[in-house]
Order: structure tokens, then sequence, then C-alpha cells
């Protein structure tokens, strides 16, 4: 333990440190939610990312924005990795943990490596704190940080040296610590400054005050590794050797948003966007109500249904028509989303998914509303369903997902999820003109035209929007005649429009990619997944494979229709191992649709998957190890994977 | 061939004379004979041609309940949705395309039972929509349940014992959330009906229209003490617009403010000191009052109980959309390049 006792300002030469290479690092800051945490780490995110280093983040925020400060609810966390080569996942578990005060070690340590660096706030560790995260003894001093490689450091009150002079009292100093602590950790890793300072003077230019105290805060903390002898050794991380071309770091919400507008520029029909605030999903609503210039509108509704209600009004309307929520609220607007199945109109729905039941944990992460978009509806009712695998997947999926609504007249279930949401990762920015137009046409007014006339090819009725002259029609939620669109109880009829709805949904099969398999054809085991566990699959997967082992691993973007070949690539494995965030949804539909034995592999925790833990259950399955069984370390507050 | 533009704003050019007959769908009616619904539909017919609005830019929009079968019948578009949700489909609607002329049609229970909290919030952001609420006190399309305009006390199927819950006034909750245009009407009286309908298809903004419909089948007569043909001018107050409140067949009586508590005159000979109608109040104060009065110690006030200007939802999102592009050009490879990027060659 390294414990260097206030710092005097007398000047010294600064210390030699010895620099170390190398190819991957993994930090957490953890503090109170109202430390600024999540600030901290998306600056140390952006300057590493505009270095170069391939990366991936996960953020962890509590529930309650203003738990008890310093209490164990009210810690907030971020993790990011970050690499000189291609990386998936923010990493099973941080080399670095920073802890800004007793609750942030309490829920974080159990997570970092054996003899990982911590750096903690000492000034922090007073008895109330300790108390409030229910310490018995401080853990700086009784031993218990043995197993560590312990920096404890005065930040609060170097933090407040730095700030002497300036007009702020002690509060309003003590929120620059976070960037204190970030510029501590920029020069750690050696990465430059201006990247943050670029940004704080953007951010806090109309307030000079909390600019100049946070540029103080900042140099300070820098200075303080250049020339203290805390640290012997700053570490280098080299570039990742990527791709040509333009990059900017995303998040999945973001890049949720930005896809969806992609859509509308490449269709040419107006966004509408409604939506009800819900956590995690908001921030794709924050994102499209500031791109009214690009024709968005955006109607924050009343209530779940009221949001749901207001997109299929817009999609009736001829406009590409969009709502996104969470679990409870997709189950909420259920039978509206029925409404939009049985009138044939062309909508998207984003569930970025959290865990449930319930309220649950809504920020935290899960994939356990597969079998609700897929089947929570009354009567025989299918939508299409796609599912974006990375932050930066959520792109290309949102215009993929208006592609197949508006081909086919059907809405479809866009499964995100709070880790891909509020995950982020570097993005190869695309050109709009690399991506085909997306096709739609109104009905053309023809010789006995009724709404229900069908494309032979897809199956989709024509879509005719009021102002249409000659067309007026009527729709709705009663069972139509195929063939003039008068309410009918026909059961003949009501046979045949069940299976031509079913149908477009089935047709969509000859449109979609067929499912791509990393690693041998056949063999012994694949391991099969969907959406947000991409990284942590594909990892393990290759690293099993780096160790001689027959495995494959192949993921679902598409999840109804599943893509045609699936069913051949299930059957060219001995095994097939299915890890999951939920209790086994995937793996019912694949035992049920295609009589395979899968194995499923389950974590319910509301935190992504390691990728030891799926390492481990390949091994299981591989009969190279006995059972494997889930551990949640104490004082794990977030798991990467 | 006329062109108009249309209180609404709706440019409607060559527009065809149309007529009644234009508007009706090839849909057989199928209400119970003598409900009265047929009346509403038939005044909206009548009324429809007056609004010199081409029927492709007219859409009908309804929720669930026996009122809600309304757009079968009426030849514009249509949408027949679920129970309680017409006015979001229609909120949604009128926002992405305002130069629709867009209905919705419910009823006591689809409009403020189920659907209650639409209602509440189409109002307060009023958005140019025309509500026109079937109230018949009963739940028709179920048989015979209580509704939430059901009489405290009122035996019904599922009420065999009476109601033990108080009835919504729909006008006070109109008021209450800020509706810009609040009229009643009553399905028997189809002169007062299709004016009421009309002024409020031409109003700006949210317009609330509460007809008393009567239910032949599950509540027969729940307005024959006042509405009947016979006892209409005796029982009913007919709000006119900068006119001293009369009624009575030979608009004999009068209504005057005690306070805040309304009085009836009997014979009152002059019009001094009776209240003289404003809808425009800027203050609903006078509408709020009024609401409270209902037969038997009272003549149930009909007509327009408010009517005033303010800026519409659609309107106004429209607006910010179109200050946005004209400040910034939209840029999308601009966008997507906006904060941070880097080049890797
Ligand atoms: S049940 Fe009543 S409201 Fe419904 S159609 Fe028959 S009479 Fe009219």
């Amino acid at each position: 333990m390294v414990s260097n006792g206030l710092m005097t300002t007398e000047m010294h030469s600064p210390p030699e440190h010895v620099v170390e290479e190398l190819d991957r690092v993994t930090i957490r800051f953890a503090g109170d939610s109202g430390d600024g945490m999540q600030l901290t780490g998306t600056q140390f995110t952006r300057t590493t990312a505009v270095f170069g280093n391939d990366i991936a983040t996960l953020p962890d925020y509590p529930a309650e924005i203003r738990a008890p400060t310093g209490s164990l609810p009210g810690v907030s966390g971020f993790q990011l990795s970050f690499s000189s080569s291609d990386i998936r996942t923010p990493g099973d578990q941080p080399d670095v943990l920073v802890a800004m005060n007793p609750a942030a070690l309490k829920t974080n340590l159990g997570d970092l490596v054996p003899g990982g660096l911590l750096i903690v706030d000492e000034d922090e560790f007073n008895p109330a704190n300790l108390k409030k995260a229910a310490y018995t003894s401080n853990p700086l001093e009784d031993g218990s940080l043995r197993g560590f490689q312990v920096v404890a450091i005065h930040i609060t009150r170097q933090n407040e040296l730095a700030l002497e002079g300036l007009p702020l009292n002690a509060a309003g100093k003590f929120k620059s610590r976070n960037f204190y602590a970030l510029g501590l950790i920029l020069w750690l890793y050696g990465r430059p400054l201006d990247t943050t300072v670029k940004w704080a003077e953007e951010r806090f230019g109309r307030s000079p005050e909390t600019l100049d105290a946070n540029l103080r805060a900042l140099y300070a903390g820098h200075a303080f590794g250049e020339t203290t002898e805390v640290f012997h050794t700053r570490y280098e991380v080299a570039p990742a050797t990527v791709r040509p071309g333009t990059y900017r770091h995303i998040s999945g919400n973001e890049a949720t948003a930005l896809g969806f507008v992609a859509a509308s520029i490449l269709s040419g029909l107006p966004l509408f966007y409604g939506s009800y605030p819900i956590t995690p999903a908001s921030d794709v609503l924050h994102e499209l109500s500031k791109l009214k210039s690009f024709g968005v509108k955006t109607f924050q509704a009343e209530d779940e249904i009221a949001a749901i209600g207001a997109a299929i009004g817009a999609a009736y309307g001829g406009h590409l028509a969009l709502t996104g929520t969470s679990g409870p609220g997709l189950a909420l607007k259920s039978e509206a989303l029925n409404l939009a199945v049985m009138t044939e109109l062309p909508l998207v729905v984003i569930d970025v998914q959290r865990a449930g039941p319930s309220t649950g944990m809504p920020t935290k992460t899960e994939q356990s509303d597969l079998l609700q978009a897929m089947f929570g509806r009354n009567g025989d009712s299918a939508v299409a369903i796609v599912a974006p695998c990375t932050p930066a997947d959520c792109f290309m999926m949102a215009i993929e997902a208006f592609r197949l609504a508006l081909k086919y007249m059907v809405p479809v279930v866009f499964l995100s999820d709070g880790y891909l949401g509020n995950g982020s990762e570097p993005w190869r920015i695309p050109s709009l003109s690399d991506i085909p137009k997306l096709d739609w046409e109104y009905a053309k007014p023809v010789e006995g035209w009724q709404p229900y006339l069908r494309n032979p090819e897809t199956g989709a009725r024509t879509w005719a929007v009021p102002g249409q002259k000659g067309l007026e029609h009527r729709i709705g939620g009663l069972e139509k005649s195929g063939q003039n669109g008068d309410i009918s109880y026909d059961p003949r009829n009501h046979h045949e429009m069940t299976l031509a709805r079913m149908g477009k949904v089935a047709n969509m099969t000859r449109d979609i990619p067929p499912l791509e398999v990393s690693g041998p054809s056949e063999g012994e085991l694949l391991v099969l997944g969907w959406g947000g566990t991409y990284g942590a699959i594909s990892s393990a997967v290759e690293a099993a494979r780096s160790q001689g082992k027959s495995v494959a691993s192949a993921h679902l973007r598409y999840l109804n229709p599943f893509p045609a070949n699936i069913e051949s690539v299930l059957r060219s494995y001995k095994k097939v191992l299915i890890p999951e965030l939920n209790t086994g949804q995937l793996s019912l539909l694949i035992r049920g649709m295609f009589l395979v034995d899968a194995v499923p592999f389950n974590k319910i925790s509301g935190q992504p998957f390691k990728i030891r833990e799926i390492q481990g259950k390949i091994d299981e399955v591989l009969g190279l190890r006995g059972p494997y069984v889930l551990d949640f370390p104490q004082g794990s507050a977030l798991s990467g994977g | 061939m006329t062109s108009t533009v249309s209180a609404n704003g709706l440019l409607a050019g060559d527009l065809p004379v149309l007529t009644r007959k234009d508007f009706v769908s090839d849909q057989e009616v199928r209400w119970c004979p003598g409900c009265g619904d047929y009346s509403i539909l038939a005044q909206m017919q009548k009324m429809l041609p007056e609004l010199h609005v081409a029927k492709e830019n007219i859409v009908f929009i309804s929720g669930i309940g026996c009122s809600s079968r309304f757009p079968y019948y009426v030849e514009t578009y249509g949408f027949h949705s679920i129970h309680g949700r017409a006015l979001t489909i229609a909120s949604g609607l009128k926002t992405a395309r305002p130069e629709l002329k867009v209905f919705v049609v419910t009823g006591d229970g689809d409009g403020l039972s189920i659907g209650g909290n639409h209602l509440l919030h189409a109002m307060r952001r009023n958005i140019d929509l025309t509500v026109v609420l079937f109230n018949n006190r009963i739940y028709g399309l179920t048989k015979g349940q209580f509704s939430p305009t059901s009489e405290f006390g009122k035996v019904t199927k599922s009420s065999p014992y009476g109601t033990t819950e108080q009835p919504l006034n729909p006008i006070r909750i109109a008021l209450a959330a800020g509706a810009t245009f609040v009229a009643r009407s009553v399905d028997r009286d189809t002169k007062h009906l299709e004016e009421t309908l009309f002024k409020a298809a031409q109003h700006k903004g949210i317009s609330f229209v509460e007809v008393y419909q009567n239910c032949n089948i599950f509540n027969d007569g729940a307005y024959a003490a006042f509405a009947e043909k016979d006892v209409r001018q005796e029982r009913m107050l007919f709000l006119e617009d900068g006119k001293p409140m009369r009624f009575g067949n030979n608009r004999e009586h009068g209504i005057r403010l005690n306070g805040f508590t309304p009085e009836v005159v009997h014979d009152a000979e002059s019009d001094d000191g009776l209240i003289v109608h404003d809808a425009t109040m800027a203050n609903p104060l006078l509408a709020n009052i009024l609401v409270g009065m209902d037969y038997p110690n009272y003549p149930v006030p009909i007509g327009v109980f408010r009517s005033v200007e303010a800026p519409t939802y659609d309107e106004l999102v429209q607006k910010q959309v179109d200050a946005a592009k004209a400040k910034e050009k939209p840029d999308f490879d601009a966008l997507l390049r906006s904060g941070e990027t880097w080049e890797v060659s």
C-alpha cells in the first residue's frame, strides 16, 4: 500500500517513470452518483478513442437519481476497456479501480482483478462515510486491501488546494474532484489533455468559474502524476490497427436515433416518434427531439399506449412511424401493437430491454423480452423482430427494421437492451450514399382497388393514406374481408387473413441475410446467441478456438423470422449452446421450432456476460470440466463481459 | 366547380359541390332501430358538405362501442381502432399531417372511462381535432352495464343493487382540461345538433361536443324528461352568444346570478340582471357555473359553453420543424460527424 500523505507545494524535479506497454486495460471509475463518474468515464473514453485505441464502455448508474450521498445504493460506476487490438466487450474485470468514497470501494472491489491497481480518495475515508458504507474498520488501515496495489491520495484536499483563490465554497470545489481524478488517469496512460480541455470549454463556456475550476483540477491531477513518485510506472496502450476511415465514438441509443433518421432520409418519409419517458430508452427521445431540422416530429405522449397510438396514426397518415420504450412499456403497448398487426401498417417499436419482471431493475440489462415481443399479444399475431448486436450495429438494424416494415406492411420490434443502449464503441462513420434506399409506395387508385389488395410476392397490402383521392376506405381492429375490406365474420376469410398476416413475416425469410458462422462450418459445438451478447460470445469462442477447441459461433440479428439457413447451421454441430441474459427464451424457440436439444446457459443478474463465464460453460459442454456454475462475488457492482 | 379555403385553412382546390349523399358509405348501418346514433350520423352527413373540405382530406377515427361504428358509415377515410385509444391515433395523424380534417367519435365509456386520460391530454394540448362524445350513460355494445356518466344509484346489469359511484360530467372535464371549444347538443334536436357540429368542426383547436344520445335498448329515455320536443323549451337553456339567458315556451324565464349561484327568474319581464352568454371569455368562469345546472333544479344548458382561440399543438410542432429547417440546412453527414471524430489511414 502506498500512502503519500498530503503533498507539499514545494517544487522538485519530476521523477523518472518506467513506461510499460500493455495490450489491453480495463478501468472502472466508481463514486457517489453526485461525483460525476459518468462524465469522467466518458471523457476518458473520448480521449482514448481519438488516440486510436479500440474501446468498449459500460456505464452503470443507480436507479435512484438522488440516493443519499455516500450510501451504497448511491454508487455510480463507469467501466471501459481499451486495447491495441480488436475488443468487443468492456472487459470481464477491471485492472484499475478508481473509488472516490468508501461506498464505491465496497460495491466494486469484488470485481477488481487480484493485484489490480486501486486508486482511492483517502480524504473520503472518514468515520461518517465508512459508516454509511457499513465498514466497521477503515479498509485503508486494516490490511484488508493487501492483495491489491493501493494508491491512496488526498484527492479532495489536493483539489481544494488547486482551486484556492477561486470564488467557490467547499461544496463548489468538491464538484471538481472528478476532473482531478480524470487528469491523474489520463497521465497514467500517457493521454493528452486537449480533448477534455476542448470539451470543457464548450460545455462550461458560459460559466467561466466552473470552467476554470474544472480545468485547474484537471491540470493538477495530471501534474500530480507527473511530479510525484506515487506511481513508479506509467502505461502505454498503442493504437489499434483498424480499417481506414473517419471514426467517432457512439452509444447504442445514439446509433439507434441516428439510424432511424437515416431511414427517414433513405425512404424520403418524415420520421414521427411517439414515446413516453422510460429508462433506458429515453435517450432516443432526447436525441430525436433535437433533430427537427431533419423533419423529425417527436410526440411525448401521456402514456405508453398514447405513444404507440400516435405512431399508428402517423403510420396511417403515410409517415415513417416509430415508437420506443422498455419492457414494461412494451407490455402496455401490446394491444395497440396488435392493432397495427391487424391494420397491416408499417411501424417500428424500439424496446431497449431492462431487467424485469414488472419494474424490475430499470438501469440493469437483460434480454428477457424476446418472448414478449414474439408472442405477447392476443390472437395469432406475428411481428418481425430484429436485434442489433453491438452499440454501433443499432444504426444499421434501425434502417433494416424500416426496410422490412415498409416492404411487408408489418410492425417490427427492434430489441436493443440497456447494455447496448448505454454502452459505446468507436464507429467507422458510414456514408449514406453507400446504403440502399428504402422502397415503399402508396396505393395506386386502380380499377377494383380495395384495402387488402396484396403484393403477390411479399403479401403486403397496399398503403392508402388520407389525402389520396378516390381511395377513401375504412380500416380497424375488427377482422376485414380480404376481398373488399368490409367487416367480416366469415370463417374461411378469418382463416385466410390470419395466415396472410402471419405469412408476410414468414416471407421475409427470403429477404434477410443468412446466419453467418464464425469458425468451423461443422464440428463439436456451436454457440448461438442473439442481440447484445455478441461481444462476450464471439470473444469467448475465439479464445476457445485459439486453444484448439472445435467451437463455432453464430449470432442472430433477425429473430422473427429466423434466417433461412438456421436449421442447417444448427444441425452441423454435435452440440448447440445458447447463452442468454434470461431464463432460456431463445432456447425455447430453437427447441420448439427445430427439435434441437440446445443447452441453455442463462444469467439473470442484470449484468452482461463475462467472457470467462462463457468459456467456462463451453468447457463444460465439451466435457473438459465439471459443471460450470456462475458466481456473483461480494462487492460486485457491475460486471463487464 | 369552386375553389374554397375552409375555416380550417384546408385548400380544397376545384372542389366539386358535395352533398349529403357523397358522405354516405355503402355500408349497411347496424345500430338498433330507434337509436340516437342515427340522428347524429344524419346531422354529420348533412353538415360535412358545408365544410368545403375534400372528402379525401377528412378522417373519422373511433374507439370501441356502439358510437365507434360511426366511421364505417361515412364515405371518407376512417379508422375504427381499439377501446379508448381513438384520440391517440388521431393526435398522431393530425401531428404528422396537419392539413387533414380529423374527427374523433367516442362514447361515455370509450372516452371517459378507458380512454379518459387521452381526452384530458388532447384537450390540454389543444390539438386541432373535433371530438364528438355520444353520451348515452350506459354501456350499450356490451349490453347494459353502468358507465362513468350513469347517475348515482342506477340499477343496471352490473349494478343490480344500484351503483355506488358518482357520475362524471363531460363538459366539466373538458373545461377543466382547458379545451378551447366545448359544446353540448342532443340527438333529438336535429337542427341544433347540426349547427353545433358545424361550429365545432369550424373551430381551430380541440373542439369537444357532448351529444346526449338515447340508447333505446339499455337506457331508454335517459334525457326524455327535458329533451323531448314538447318540454325542450321549458326544460333546456339554449345558450346563444351575446344574448341574455332565457328559456320557456315564450322565452319568459331567465337566469341571473346570485353571487356564484345561478337563479331562475320566472317570468322575467326585463333582460336587466339576466346573464348575457359569452363563450369567448378567456376565463372559463361562466362556463364553469353553467355546467353545474341540471334538470330538475334548472333548465339544462345546451349549445356552446366555451369557444376561444389559442395556438394549436399540431401547428406549433410544424412551426418548430419549419423554423429548424430554415435555420440549419439538414446535413446528415455533418450530423454523423458532429462531436469528436478521428481519421485512421
Ligand atoms: S345498444 Fe343502445 S346505443 Fe347501442 S346501438 Fe343499440 S340503441 Fe344504440
